[in-house]
């Protein structure tokens, strides 16, 4: 028989008394401010930039003002989807290749330490040439069209969650793994049980990153013959001094690759609810 | 081959003749253990105390088949400890929980059930949900380790070692980072469990009370090498409770517990 029982949960809401009341104020009264200064912040720097534009007689085509760009944005918004739709299938295909590759290959890599100390830094070494280098070399062995620009995005993620996915296998305290000693349990096991959960908070800080590295990937791989997507607006924008659907396109990009990386930290706290630092 | 594991009741839980281990770090050899012989009856609770790096941890890794002794022989239920790790007659409790962050209460207490080889439960004994009970923690097992307090997780912990009915439980300060009052607790707590189960309990702690409260004798180490220095048996009326501390009698005891502590 327990002689000792831990205090019950608590199931029931408890009285809201004065002091619980007032708290709760402060917290939406934070939550409020959380929301609404950085809204206010923005809408602040915007009225510079509208400012700035007026006062100095800024040329149209070295800068537009925040109207003619929304407006730009409401005239050809049909126009610019046509143009985000290549981009975007290009950043997610190459964000979904790149990482399952590097995914695979940090399992492999924590399972096999040769293979490891053969190859990852080749690896190191193909990361640190820089994107804009990299993309002609791809395109010329790739051939034009979407292969390539999937292939830079895919390159691009590929090495950062590398890194973090291998770090997060082997992340695992020694304790636990002496603990799967006691039980007796098998290398399988000890990776599908311990090291893949206890790699997940790791991964997703990668693949955080990787939203947005695939999208400038799939990007810059578009600014070199292409003749659609946001990277080619881009290029033909800033060549017709265009400068309104310049910064048009420009925010398209941007806000496809904020919904990305939103969408990424969406699933990441539905999956990873035992961290706290994620979960708060 | 493994040797057979011994049926109940008929041989001493733990037999140690002559182990040392060792350890090659950087270019030095540490000698974590030498020497050791040691027999602990079945059905009895060794506590072990001694100065940080005396081997301590270490010991309960070689009866757990973590480390290979360099020397000697370590018996464990009459067979090899590979054996009875086997056998899952092994349950150990870490000094930090060592709970896996993204599974339940429960489901931490179901891991050994998940690994090494699916096993049933062995016929009588008690189920995760009943060691949760056990424990003081029925009504937690939803509950994340996060969500958990320091000695509720060290509570889980003890569930799962429990799990399958091992005949021996090895604990590394299992309590050590927790605050006075829950240590308390758990103490007398676990002497519950212990004369609830028949468990053999081998446990590590750097605390005299503790060691002496719930040893029936107490194994003191000596450092660098770690060597036996005594053991030295502890006797108080049962059932113990925590006010006997208060006795002169356990204190006459622990005042002499730190003198052979001092002397390592
Ligand atoms: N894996 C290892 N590699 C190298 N040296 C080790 C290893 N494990 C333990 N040692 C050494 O062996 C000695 C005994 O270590 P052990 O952890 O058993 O001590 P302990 O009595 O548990 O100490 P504490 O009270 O601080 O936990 C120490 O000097 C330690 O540095
Ligand atoms: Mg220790």
């Amino acid at each position: 028989m327990p002689t000792m029982q831990a205090a019950a949960p608590v199931t029931a809401e408890p009285q809201a008394d004065p002091a619980d009341r007032a708290e709760r104020a402060a917290l939406i009264r934070e939550r409020a401010r959380r929301i609404l200064l950085p809204i206010a912040g923005g809408l602040s720097l915007l009225f510079v930039w509208w400012a700035l534009v007026a006062l100095l007689h800024v040329k149209p085509f070295i800068a537009p003002s925040p109207e003619v760009v929304a407006h730009t944005l409401y005239d050809r918004f049909g126009m610019l989807m046509a143009n985000l739709l290549p981009t975007a299938i290009e950043a997610v295909g190459g964000f979904i290749i790149g990482n399952f590759g590097a995914v695979l290959l940090a399992t492999l890599f924590v399972h096999r330490r040769t293979v490891e100390l053969a190859f990852f830094p080749v690896a190191v070494l193909i990361n640190s040439i820089p994107v804009v280098a990299k993309a002609p070399i791809l395109l010329l062995l790739l051939g034009n069209g979407l292969a390539p620009k999937v292939a830079i995005a895919a390159i691009i993620c590929f090495f950062p969650t590398l890194v973090n996915m291998v770090r997060g296998l082997q992340a695992v305290s020694p304790q636990a793994m002496e603990l799967m000693h006691v039980l007796s349990a098998s290398k399988r096991e000890v990776f599908f049980k311990l090291r893949l959960q206890s790699s997940l908070p790791f991964l997703f800080s990668a693949l955080k990153i990787a939203a947005s590295t695939a999208t400038v990937g799939a990007i810059v791989g578009e600014w070199i013959g292409s003749q659609v997507g946001i990277g080619a607006l881009i290029v033909q924008a800033t060549y017709n001094f265009d400068s309104a659907l310049l910064y048009a396109t420009v925010l398209c990009g941007s806000a496809f690759s904020v919904l990305f990386f939103l969408v990424i930290r969406l699933i990441e706290r539905l999956v990873v609810r035992w961290d706290a630092g994620v979960a708060a | 081959m493994l040797g057979p594991v011994a049926p109940a009741g008929d041989c001493p839980a733990l037999e140690c003749e002559d182990v040392g281990v060792r350890f090659r770090a950087e270019r030095r050899t540490v000698t974590a253990l030498e020497r050791i012989t040691l027999r602990v009856p079945a059905g009895s609770l060794l506590t072990v105390l001694g100065p940080s790096g005396c081997g301590k941890s270490t010991l309960l890794r070689v009866i757990a088949d973590i480390v290979p002794p360099h020397t000697g022989s370590m018996r464990v239920l009459g067979g090899t400890p590979e054996a009875a790790r086997r056998a899952r007659q092994i349950g150990f409790v870490f000094q930090d929980a060592a709970l896996l962050p993204w599974r339940s209460a429960l489901d931490n207490v179901r891991l050994p059930l998940e690994v090494g080889g699916r096993r049933p439960l062995p016929p009588g004994s008690k189920g995760p949900e009943e060691l949760l009970a056990l424990v003081g923690l029925a009504g937690w097992e939803r509950a994340l380790p996060h969500e958990l307090s320091g000695g509720m997780r060290q509570r889980v912990a003890i569930a799962r070692a429990l799990l399958g009915g091992p005949r021996i439980l090895l604990m590394d300060e299992p309590f050590g980072a927790l605050d006075e009052i829950t240590r308390d607790r758990l103490n007398e707590e676990l002497l519950r469990i212990w004369q609830e189960t028949g468990t053999t309990i081998v446990f590590v702690t750097h605390s005299i009370y503790e060691a002496a409260f719930l040893g029936r004798e107490v194994l003191v180490l000596a450092a660098r090498p770690g060597r036996v220095r005594a053991l030295v048996p502890i006797d108080l009326p049962e059932p113990r409770r925590l006010p006997v501390r208060e006795t002169a009698e356990f204190m006459r005891q622990a005042a002499h517990l730190r003198a052979v502590l001092e002397t390592c």
